[in-house]
């Protein structure tokens, strides 16, 4: 009996070095790449700040966060997937462009699409018009303009 | 030309549908995807230097709240209503816990003693616990299964009837005891 537990201590001593040698093998994270997953993140207690701008405590802790699953060997991608898995999708500061959210990248498209067309309308009919204006006489008949030459004559 | 004069105000009906949509949604209102998913598990200490986990809870129904120090009124509000219920519940297979997050030691300790808290309460320093469980502000509570899932989470300070409507749900399913 005591020799199992003497072996059960030993195994647990021995996988408790492994891990603790693996945590220390662990690649050096570059600030660069942890600013680079910050940013993408929203700040929960701030307002319209990332992860990277923000000042606050929570978001330096989720900053020491990212940087401790970098440094565990994660990929900037599953530290991402992480965060939107806790907090939903609301944590990120782009919205992923599919479903509902396409809305967000596809109406201002095509508003502006829109208003070029009206635009594109709108001058067309005004330099129509502009243009067949001139075109179209003023009938002046002859008692017309016999009067109007009496009348400027008398002004001057 | 009839039909434009119609596209105008058409045009419009879209926009204040989603406007309509838009404003009737609380901003403040962020569904957590953990609802319905296994609690994340954690190994802290209370300030009494006890150790405290998920685990050592399987089987009961699980309290835990988010809190601070700094957090007023709500967390001052909830504070005696958690630990009245706490003492009302706790020979019913129920466990209050707290998680202090972002605070000064001395805050907590004193925040403690000045409400006669006697459920365990831990401190989250370096905040994984709160990220785990998604947490964006305090006070929030997670009210979990006997099973270990997360069934409830409650945002702002909890009352007794929020705190009764969720623990004699959970109290009342079969679970392993």
């Amino acid at each position: 009996m005591s020799r199992l537990i003497a072996l059960l201590a030993a195994v647990i001593v021995l996988a408790a070095t492994t891990l603790h040698a693996s945590g220390q093998t662990a690649k050096p994270v570059s600030e660069d790449v942890v600013h680079e997953v910050a940013v993408q993140l929203r700040c929960v207690v701030c307002q319209n700040l990332s992860v990277a701008d923000s000042p606050s405590e929570m978001a330096s802790q989720m900053r020491a966060i990212i940087r401790e699953r970098l440094a565990a060997g994660e990929s900037p991608a599953e530290v991402q997937r992480y965060f939107v898995e806790r907090y939903g999708e609301w944590i990120l500061l782009a919205p992923p462009r599919r479903g509902f959210n396409l809305l967000v990248w596809l109406l201002p498209l095509a508003a502006v699409l829109v208003g070029l067309a009206a635009a594109a309308l709108l001058i067309r009919r005004w330099t129509r018009r502009a243009r067949t204006a001139p075109t179209s006489p003023v009938a002046v008949d002859a008692a017309m303009s016999e009067r109007i030459r009496r009348e400027l004559e008398r002004e001057s | 030309m009839k039909l434009w004069r119609w596209l105008i105000p058409l045009a419009a009906v879209p926009v204040l549908a989603l406007l309509a949509y838009g404003f009737r949604v609380s901003p403040r209102d962020i569904p957590s995807p953990l609802v319905g998913r296994p609690a994340p598990g954690f190994a802290l200490s209370t300030l009494d230097g006890a150790p405290m986990t998920l685990e050592g809870h399987r089987g009961k129904v699980l309290v835990l709240n988010f809190w601070a120090s700094w957090c007023y009124p709500a967390c001052y509000e909830e504070a005696p209503v958690l630990e009245r219920n706490w003492r009302g519940y706790r020979d019913r297979g129920v466990v209050v816990v707290g998680v202090d997050i972002q605070d000064k030691r001395e805050a907590a300790e004193k925040f403690v003693a000045d409400f006669g808290l006697t459920f365990p309460i831990a401190q989250d320093l370096k905040g994984t616990v709160s990220v785990d469980y998604g947490v964006y502000g305090v006070p929030e509570t997670f009210f979990v299964d006997r099973q270990g899932r997360i069934r409830v989470k409650h945002v702002g300070a909890v009352t007794d009837d929020v705190f009764r409507k969720a623990v004699d749900r959970l109290l009342a399913e079969a679970g392993a005891p």
